[in-house]
């Protein structure tokens, strides 16, 4: 064994901020469902217990045999709707305080699933379960929601994207006395991922098996003292080198986590995601990597190129790391959630305008960005649909998750605390949208030939 | 058979009379064998690697990680020990 390798993987760890971001248990609930409410929350409770009793403790045992820090254990279930709409005469929310003590007496810090999938219209417990996301997480501490409006398939849900924007504002607006934190714990997607362990948008698709292990690995710092080491002499391509040596390193890492866990816990393994999620402790930054390429600062142009580097090397080397590879994979940019990223925006430089080209080459999309409280539902609306029509036309991954700053304008400032970080409530483009959003109706697929 | 488990052990720090002595007492007094040292002095810094077999050990890895977390802070020393597949998996194809 080389001890120089040995010393590179503690460094990693004890100074560069590398870890394993998250274990998720992913549950179906389909065989939950009851017309009964009381015996369907009763199932649902009795599953997750019985399932993930030993998911905290599984991944405490990890950290301390092989030394890494598994920061987070969650829990994603099937979409809730699917569940919910056996018990029309009842509100939604119920399940979701099943959802939340669940979740407490597991002790995981996050379950997702409070969700709905919409992209080509709305099935039988759909419509309620989106009215009631407001007040669902408003009332809960745990829960995590998320709700798909466009695919590449089926194209974007225009009526759903109508009432998404007002859904996030009413959140924001519940929660406005705790920083309208309920806003971001709410996700909306286009061409969502079934096998995502990421939150707010994890949820277990139901081409799911009965449970699986999914994990999310990270390491922004990791990747930026490699790029830091390397000095200013490397041209792109050997940063691109680089990133891909450095991607396969922290996936091994990951992979070897996941595989553990899945044996000790009896559950088949799903997917690694190949992520870089930043958080806010400085120096575990994506912006930082940018500017390590060489960008003055993030949101300068030539960002978009240097992300779409950064998310293309991570993939390429995190692919031959582990046998299965899934979820979001690739480069974050929560706003709040990366220190380099809140620098960006209070200075002026990285704007919403430049955030929103950044996701058509990143792995998600416009995630954890604060705007003024008096932003109508309509823009928001306007918000998720140019954001879905990049997922949609590019075949991809994307979502929007901002928080509206209720009685707060641009320049002031949220802090959530925690993972989720703080940052500025960024100006938004104020010109109304509303005629387009009112419309309704449905965004066809686009072609998939003729690409131009 | 029973199939061989290994753990590295690293210590990072000021150098200072018996270090080594104290790391493995503690492998002595676990059960652990020691089957390579490796140590370096870079300037003041004192560094240490060790593989140990940890098949006959009386407490599992989670334990002698809390163990040696103790005898770090006593000794203001960085003391880790981790299973080898970590190593094995981050650094071999």
């Amino acid at each position: 064994m080389n001890t120089n390798e040995i010393l590179e993987t503690i460094n990693m760890i004890d100074n560069e901020d590398l870890d394993v971001r998250t274990i998720t248990m992913g549950i179906s609930l389909l065989d939950c469902v009851d017309p009964d409410i009381e015996k369907a929350s009763g199932k649902i409770y009795d599953k997750i217990c019985r399932y993930a009793q030993n998911l905290v403790k599984t991944g405490e045992d990890i950290t301390r045999q092989y030394g890494i820090p598994i920061i987070n254990k969650r829990i994603a279930v099937t979409p809730i709707a699917m569940i919910s709409g056996a018990c029309p005469a009842y509100s939604p929310v119920h399940f979701a305080k099943v959802l939340d003590r669940a979740a407490k007496q597991v002790g995981v810090n996050f379950i997702g699933g409070y969700s709905a999938l919409v992209q080509k219209g709305f099935g039988p417990g759909d419509y309620a379960l989106l009215e009631s996301i407001p007040e669902a997480l408003a009332e809960t501490e745990f829960v995590c929601s998320s709700v798909n409006v466009g695919s590449t398939k089926a194209g974007i849900n225009m009526d759903a994207v109508e009432k998404m924007g007002r859904i996030v504002k009413e959140t924001a607006e519940l929660t406005a006395h705790r920083e309208c934190i309920g806003a971001a714990k709410l996700v909306v997607f286009c061409n969502a991922p079934e096998d995502n362990p990421f939150m707010a948008g994890a949820f277990h698709g139901p081409g799911e098996p009965d449970c699986v292990i999914n994990v999310g690995v990270s390491g922004p710092g990791v990747v930026r003292a490699a790029i830091k080491k390397s000095g200013g002499g490397c041209d792109l391509t050997e940063i691109a080198e680089l990133i891909k040596r450095t991607a396969f390193k922290i996936t091994r890492m990951g992979q070897l986590v996941a595989k553990e866990a899945s044996r000790r816990l009896c559950v088949p393994f799903g997917i690694v995601d190949l992520s870089l999620a930043p958080t806010p402790a400085v120096g575990d930054s994506v912006a930082y990597i940018l500017e390590g390429m060489g960008l003055s600062r993030c949101g300068a142009h030539g960002t978009t190129a240097a992300l779409a580097l950064l998310n293309d090397a991570v993939k390429k080397g995190g692919v031959m790391a582990s046998s299965s590879v899934g979820g979001l994979s690739g480069a974050f940019i929560p706003v709040t959630e990366d220190a380099g990223m809140i620098e960006a925006a209070r200075s002026g430089c990285l704007t919403l305008n430049k955030l929103e080209a950044m996701t058509a080459v990143c792995s998600v999309g416009l995630d954890m960005i604060c705007i003024p409280g008096d932003v109508t539902p309509e823009i928001i609306s306007g918000i998720i649909a140019d954001e879905a029509a990049i997922g949609m036309v590019n075949s991809k991954t994307t979502a929007v998750r901002v928080i509206p700053a209720i009685g707060k304008k641009a320049g002031e400032e949220l802090d959530f605390g925690g993972l989720l970080g703080g940052g500025p409530v960024m100006p938004v483009n104020t010109a109304s949208p509303a005629e387009f959003i009112h419309r309704g109706g449905k965004i066809p697929a686009p072609l998939q030939s003729l690409k131009n | 058979m029973i199939k061989t488990e290994k753990a590295v052990i690293t210590v990072i720090g000021k150098d200072m009379v018996g270090i080594l002595a104290k790391v493995s007492a503690m492998c002595a007094e676990k059960g652990m064998n020691v089957l390579e040292v490796t140590q370096s002095i870079l300037q003041d810094m004192f560094v240490m690697v060790m593989l140990v077999d940890i098949t006959g050990s009386s407490s599992a890895i989670s334990e002698l990680a809390d163990e040696f977390d103790t005898l770090g802070e006593s000794l203001h020393l960085k003391i880790h020990i981790m299973h080898e597949d970590i190593f094995n998996s981050m650094h071999k194809i």
